[in-house]
């Protein structure tokens, strides 16, 4: 705990809490998901990803919808909040991954079920669609300049990336439409869960969505820190330049004078 | 209003004075798009699966250079600090936005003509009669939708240092409506594949983007070239 | 049967990796950086 005495860390007391309720929901899951549940009457053992592939799917959602409303809440009051920058951010960075991952463990999940790493129906394009378009706000949040040009740029692309994601999403959907893929499991690829098995899917959901708080505390604290140093950075360039133009020694003040 | 409308009218027509003396788009852009389509020849080699793909060629086509129309269309503005002077004297971004969209618009629709035309020649693609005005609908809702999207996305990352790069990654997942709509509707009007009735969705799809982004556009601009 | 095993336990460590190298990775940078900074500007403490 000396650590958070000196704050020389992103953690807190509260954060430490919430880092062990983690773990110990991680701990709970992979026991459930791996050993205690039971395998699935058609997809058989293979529903064991679905206890990652979902939840991790459910974060990225979560976390883009987060960047959205916060950027909403940068962008629109008069008085504009770097705060709300900075979770934008952050949840981005951490939605990012989290489809990333949601894709990658699919693919997987995808390959033993329906024998394909890939089908080009209307969720898994969407969704790597959502993935390419946060790429594209991440780049933008380094272009430059102040935190505050930065924060204007990437609210409003993100607000943008609200309009147009439903309609993606529904262009994808209406072309899809055209192609009805037969499978062996319901169209979308649900699996109809109860007991146990569901038991372990809502304990991943909530494990998830802890995990997905304490990233994004952390994150959101460490970009606040940074951009402190860079005002600190700034201000001290700018303290250099002022002293370089004062005259200290009595030849430069002579020199000046005549 | 009235002024509104003359200043976008002034600063469309500057846009095309601009490109008619320099004739970029017509010496570069335009023959660009017409070697990408003779290299789909190249690369896919088999002259039935051509005309049944024409449609997407076309479509693709004209999505690579719009990358080039919109590079060139902010090149030209930050090449002497233009657009800021244009803000500081006065102009609304509203009136910038619609007269560079006008502007790329005009230049798209003729870039989309050609390459119409290139099929024809180069794929063997026809022009069914049926399909002639669902053709000439998703020609200009495509080209509409296509100006916007491209000045907005422009605004924010053509022309700076640094910044041409991200203009196709962030560009060309926001363009899929159209990619998909222009090019079901535009097979649809070929002949290519479906029926004309089949196409006609299609076109619906391009032109709500185009209403979404024109209006979106419209408030967007500002915010984002005012740095 | 087998082959299944693998990509299970494939996607628990691509899963749980992923998520341990990026907290590692949030909290080295978080470091990084308020260890620089005095102990009043942080908000959270």
């Amino acid at each position: 705990m000396a650590d958070t005495a000196t704050g020389r860390t992103t953690a807190t007391h509260a954060t430490r809490i919430l880092g062990i309720v983690t773990l110990a929901g991680v701990a709970w899951l992979i026991l459930f998901g791996l050993i205690l549940s039971p395998a699935d009457k058609n997809q058989g053992e293979s529903v064991r990803i679905l206890y990652l592939h979902a939840p991790s799917a459910w974060l990225a959602y979560l976390a883009f919808i987060v960047t959205a409303i916060a950027s909403a809440l940068y962008l629109f009051p008069k008085q504009h909040s770097l705060g709300w920058d900075r979770l934008a951010g952050a949840s981005a960075e951490i939605g990012v991954l989290f489809m990333g991952m949601t894709l990658v463990v699919g693919m997987l999940w995808g390959r033993l079920t329906w024998g394909v790493f890939w089908r080009w129906d209307a969720r898994l394009t969407t969704t790597a669609f959502l993935l390419v378009t946060y790429i594209g706000y991440l780049a933008v949040r380094r272009l430059g300049g102040t935190p505050e040009q930065r924060a204007k740029r990437s609210a409003v692309l993100a607000l943008l990336a609200v309009l147009e994601i439903p309609l993606v999403h529904f262009s994808v959907e209406l072309w899809r439409g055209l192609h009805q893929d037969a499978s062996v499991l319901r169209p979308n690829g649900d699996v109809e869960l109860d007991g146990l098995m569901l038991f372990t899917l809502l304990s991943g959901i909530v494990t998830f969505t802890l995990m997905y708080a304490w990233l994004v505390i952390h994150r959101t604290r460490t970009l606040t820190a940074e951009d402190m140093l860079d005002d600190v950075g700034l201000e001290l360039a700018l303290e250099e330049r002022r002293r370089e133009s004062i005259p200290h020694t009595i030849e430069e003040k002579g020199a000046l004078l005549s | 209003m009235k002024a509104w409308w003359g200043t976008t009218r002034l600063i469309a027509k500057r846009e095309l004075l601009v490109e008619w003396r320099s004739r970029i788009a017509l010496n570069q852009v335009f023959p660009f798009a017409g070697i990408v389509m003779v290299m789909f020849g190249f690369a896919i080699d088999d002259t039935r699966l051509m005309e049944r793909i024409a449609p997407g060629l076309i479509v693709l086509a004209t999505m690579f250079a719009l990358l080039i129309l919109v590079q060139r269309s902010f090149a030209v503005e930050s090449e002497d600090g233009a657009l800021d002077a244009l803000r500081t004297a006065g102009v609304s971004s509203s009136a910038l936005f619609w007269g560079k969209s006008i502007a790329m618009a005009v230049q798209l629709a003729a870039l989309e003509a050609l390459l119409v035309v290139l099929a024809i020649f180069l794929y063997g693609s026809t022009i069914r009669p049926s399909g002639v005005v669902l053709l000439i609908a998703t020609w200009l809702a495509a080209s509409w939708g296509l100006a916007t999207v491209g000045t907005l996305y422009g605004g924010l990352a053509a022309g700076a240092r640094g910044r041409e790069t991200l203009l196709p990654l962030l560009l060309l997942p926001v363009v899929a409506p159209v990619l998909i709509g222009a090019t079901r509707a535009v097979e649809a009007a070929l002949g290519a594949r479906g029926s004309v009735a089949d196409g006609w969705p299609w076109m619906g799809l391009v032109a709500v983007f185009a209403v979404v982004f024109c209006a979106g556009g419209t408030l967007a601009f500002g915010p984002l070239i005012d740095e | 049967m087998m082959e299944d095993a693998g990509f299970i336990v494939t996607s628990y460590v691509i899963t749980f990796g992923g998520i341990v190298a990026y907290a590692w990775y949030v909290l080295r940078r978080g470091k990084k950086a308020t260890k620089q900074l005095p102990d009043d500007s942080k908000p959270w403490v």
